[in-house]
């Protein structure tokens, strides 16, 4: 059956479309639905969908990746195309929710804030890694909205189904370089440790790193290095090297850490993962800075 | 099957304090999570953490300054513990990194926040939580806690027995999202419910997605009361097209509310001659809505919230956050424009019963931060309370599970605590259950057996049948009737409430609940099945938002977040006491219990609440 709706390059999406606003509109007895009250339930939540649809001013085309190692028809990756009402204001995962509660429930991707703040939904927009989000989908044409917006995984991430990849390789390249604070000798009881407001200012923007793994899947160099501490992990390490909190001999073993073969030294300043951090983190900055208190602490032993 | 001493649902902010504090103890503890714990929506926090740190202010103080926000239904020992703890607590929290904004001296900046009668709310810019989330999480990885993430927790282990204070919780049940196998934990020294908000009950919410009140929902099926649902705090500052969050802190670094004509509603209009756009949040969210059923609000849905002449240098020094969050989900830049705001849903005061160790009244079962209700928040939460919330009782509840002996509690739980009934309340319709899974259980997911691992393996046979019919037969898809509860729950059972309306809402659960027996699970995949995730929330979300409108139904006064048309006075006489319901045989069981107001050295007076 075709709704006419989502041009499906394969027919997938349509046979799994339900709801249930006419079973609801006519009053029954819910607890007893047979399948034919079942099937007229979710043809009329399809026809809703139709509705909405055509009585919108304007729509977008959402071209998504689709891929399930556990579904016959998912199993060979494809894109699936939704049309999803467009009003002003909405963002790449509103329209990517749209999708999933009208057309496909099994549309699948990771999404919780919806404010930029639990780095869940970073995805590859129209060629670029970005939250989901924080992305206007008018934003996303020069003038206007834009005729089709093309969702991805994040690239040089293993997908695990579709829009949803494995996040494991990046949170371990996180935890390598010894993620928390480790200042030695903390005050007692209620005594502080002070800090000028000049030291915060300057760890301020890398503390506000939300693991979303943008930067690492836009690096070059960390896509063909899987070995490579990556953007985020450095930018970690330099958010607690630079601390004054933390005494001299701890910030050295830092250096250490982000100075042996995987680290800084790979990195070959191109900006992309500046480029695409959506909390604007210095990224590049923060690695050439770091670079340089490597270079000046061997000279001092040198 | 897992095994740990101590099992915490859940890693936000009350997660991981109380997983750090079991470990601390010496307990093998795991924390078992629906999403990465830096995903937790802690990290959403704005505003700050209420601490009484300097000099001229006191716990004390700040004790005061909660049980008068709280309308007078929180319970003195609850209020006393939070305010004593919070100043270590947070200081705790420096110890560890947590990059807090800082004065010229270098100390921990604190400012000033609604209803407070000190300017005792430490902060780190205007993204508290975020750092606070994130410093808790380094500390959990630096001492090498097991973390299950991307782990769903569908139903607690609990025995079964009629009298549930007789209960025992061995475990819970968890879905692995990453491979689809049901999992069954046991924790031979408690579970931890940390489960957070249920925000997702209402439509215009500053909660996330996940929000929706796992916890509370099964501690409540589990035999669990409770505790005061009807109490929902809206922010009054939330953006109207998305719901995000603009923090109270822009109020307390002096942001002015104007209305459409240009008039500062606070004052020219007499809501808070005193404290203006600094009153507590119920005061400003009925102002602002009194501003907009009036006409004069803007495009008939908001007002104005401005910061622009608190100048650029400020702004960005205490407030950069929110002119990121300004722009981009609304478009507007605050330094350069009022930003327009609505009151939205933000806060659930009530929850699952608790004492002030975070025991329940079921033996090994917990619960600590936004899911449960020790009863800090009484009827309305301060701002910049419930982060402290989290660490102190979060700790608490952890160094509990774990066998510290925290001396005797002193607020009782469970239906011995019990007053009154209450009798003769008009519903619509009779609420409760329908179609219990196991006829014999009295506890949902109960098993008949006292043995540990037996309750376990039950619940989890229990659990896969569960979950098989559901994916396996045909059905509706849960997503319609998740949207049409969230517009019963904003339309009747919001900021303004009268009877007819709350009444309303609960045919409208009821109806959802029917529904919801012809729910299917249409993705047949086991990896990462998010329609079967949001399908069981969906089923959460209609018991959490039942025990809301039951619990304003009954409530028959005005007191803190919960306004009645019919009932515009505060009526300690009949109604200084905590709503409680019970889960009782699928049918919710309502009833009352007397609010603490004798603290360690004084008891607290109600007076009339006025800013
Ligand atoms: C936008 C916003 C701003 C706020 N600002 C402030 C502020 O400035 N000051 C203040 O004091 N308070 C503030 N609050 C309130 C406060 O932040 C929250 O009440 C608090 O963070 C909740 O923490 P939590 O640990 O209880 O829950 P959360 O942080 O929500 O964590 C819940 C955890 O439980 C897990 N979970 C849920 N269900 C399941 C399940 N079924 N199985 C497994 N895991 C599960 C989730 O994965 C998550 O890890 C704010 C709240 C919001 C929404
Ligand atoms: S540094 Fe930026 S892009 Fe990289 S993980 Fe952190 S927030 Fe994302
Ligand atoms: S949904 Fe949290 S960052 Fe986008």
């Amino acid at each position: 059956m075709s709704t006419g709706i989502t041009e499906t390059e394969d027919d997938g999406t349509e046979t799994q479309t339900q709801a249930v606003g006419a079973a609801r509109a006519a009053g029954e007895t819910y607890t007893e639905m047979d399948s034919q009250e079942i099937e007229a339930a979710n043809e009329e939540a399809r026809r809703r969908t139709r509705e909405l649809v055509e009585e919108a001013d304007r729509t977008v085309k959402l071209k998504v990746f689709r891929f399930d190692p556990e579904v016959p028809e998912k199993e060979e990756p494809r894109f699936d195309t939704f049309t999803v009402p467009f009003s002003k204001g909405m963002t790449v995962l509103d329209a990517l929710m749209w999708a999933r509660d009208q057309y496909d429930s099994s549309l699948t991707f990771r999404h919780s804030c919806r404010q930029a703040v639990c780095g869940s939904d970073a995805l590859f927009v129209n060629g670029r890694q970005r939250l989901g989000c924080k992305t206007q989908v008018a934003d996303l044409a020069d003038s206007g909205i834009p005729k089709k917006v093309r969702i991805e995984p994040l690239p040089h991430a293993e997908v695990v189904k579709d829009l949803v990849v494995d996040m494991e390789h990046f949170y371990d390249q996180m935890e390598s370089v010894e993620p928390y604070f480790q200042g030695e000798d903390t005050p007692d009881g209620l005594e502080e440790q002070y800090q000028s407001r000049e030291n915060r200012e300057k760890v301020k923007m890398s503390t506000r790193c939300i693991w979303c793994g943008a930067c690492m899947s836009s690096c070059n160099i960390a896509a063909g290095n899987n070995d490579y501490l990556g953007p985020a992990a450095i930018n970690k390490a330099y958010r607690f090297a630079m601390d004054d909190r933390e005494g001299e001999d701890l910030t050295e073993h830092r250096l250490n850490i982000i100075e042996q073969e995987h680290g800084v030294w790979r990195c070959q300043t191109q900006f992309s993962c500046t480029e695409v951090c959506p909390k604007d983190i210095p990224l590049t900055e923060h690695i050439q800075e770091l670079k340089r208190e490597a270079v000046k602490k061997n000279l001092k032993f040198w | 099957m897992h095994e740990h001493d101590v099992i915490v649902v859940g890693g936000g902010g009350a997660g991981l304090r109380a997983a750090i504090a079991a470990h601390e103890e010496g307990a093998d503890v795991a924390i078992v999570t629906k999403l990465h714990p830096v995903r937790s929506h802690t990290g959403a926090a704005e505003g700050g953490i209420n601490a009484a740190l300097r000099d001229g202010d006191d716990p004390k103080d700040h004790a005061y300054d909660t049980m008068k926000g709280s309308d007078y239904l929180g319970d003195a020992p609850a209020i006393e513990t939070l305010c004593e703890m919070s100043p270590e607590e947070t200081i705790q929290l420096e110890h560890w990194g947590m990059p807090f904004s800082r004065e010229d001296d270098g100390r921990v900046s604190q400012r000033p926040f609604g209803g407070l009668s000190f300017p005792r709310t430490t902060y780190a810019g205007a993204e508290t939580g975020h750092h606070l989330l994130h410093t808790m999480y380094e500390q959990v990885v630096k001492r090498g806690i097991t973390v299950y993430d991307e782990f769903y927790v569908t139903e607690l282990a609990t025995t079964d027995h009629p009298d549930p204070e007789e209960r025992e919780c061995h475990g819970c049940i968890a879905y692995d999202i990453k491979s689809g196998d049901l999992v069954g934990f046991e924790a031979s020294g408690g579970v931890i419910l940390a489960t957070g908000g249920d925000g997702q009950a209402f439509d215009h919410t500053t909660n996330a997605v996940a929000n929706t009140g796992d916890g509370l929902a099964m501690a409540y099926r589990a035999g669990v009361p409770v505790e005061d649902p009807e109490f929902v705090q809206f922010h009054p500052t939330t953006l109207p097209s998305t719901g995000v969050l603009i923090s109270e802190g822009v109020r307390g670094e002096g942001g002015i509310l104007y209305n459409g004509d240009g008039e500062r509603f606070m004052f020219e209009h007499g809501y808070a001659n005193n404290d203006g756009e600094l009153a507590s949040r119920d005061v400003v969210s009925r102002a602002e809505l009194t501003e907009v059923n009036e006409g004069r609000g803007i495009e008939d849905e908001y007002v104005y919230l401005d910061m622009r002449h608190l100048g650029e240098e400020r702004v960005v020094d205490r407030l950069e956050n929110i002119l990121h969050l300004a722009e981009d989900f609304e478009g507007v830049d605050g330094l350069d424009e009022p930003m327009p705001v609505k009151p939205g849903q933000h806060y659930h005061m009530g929850g699952i019963e608790t004492n002030e160790n975070g025991h329940t009244c079921i033996d090994g079962l917990y619960a600590a931060g936004e899911c449960a209700c020790v009863s800090v928040h009484g009827s309305n939460r301060l701002g910049g309370n419930a982060l402290p919330e989290l660490i102190v009782f979060g700790a608490r509840a952890g160094y509990h599970a774990a066998g510290r002996d925290l001396g005797e509690a002193r607020i009782p739980t469970g239906p011995s605590a019990r007053t009154e009934d209450e009798t003769g309340l008009d519903t619509p319709v009779s609420p409760g259950a329908i179609d219990q899974p196991d006829p014999d259980a009295v506890a949902d997911g109960g098993a008949m057996t006292a043995d540990p691992a037996a309750t376990v393996e039950r619940t989890l046979d229990g659990e896969r049948a569960r979950v098989e019919e559901m994916m396996e037969r045909d059905g509706i898809n849960h997503a319609e009737i998740r949207s049409d509860l969230q517009d019963a729950m904003t339309q009747n059972v919001n900021v303004f409430r009268e009877k007819e309306g709350i009444q309303d809402a609960l045919e409208t659960i009821r109806d959802c609940r029917e529904r919801y027996q012809n729910v299917a699970v249409a993705d047949p995949s086991r990896t990462f099945n998010t329609d079967l995730l949001h399908t069981i929330e969906t089923r959460n979300l209609i018991d959490v938002a039942e025990t809301i409108a039951l619990g304003a139904l009954a409530r028959e006064e005005f007191r803190g977040a919960h306004w009645r048309a019919e009932h515009q006075a505060r009526d300690d006489e009949d109604w200084l006491k905590h709503t409680m319901i019970a889960w009782n045989d699928g049918e919710p069981d309502l009833y009352y219990t007397d609010v603490l107001l004798e603290g360690e050295e004084k008891t607290y007076e109600p007076k009339i609440r006025s800013y």
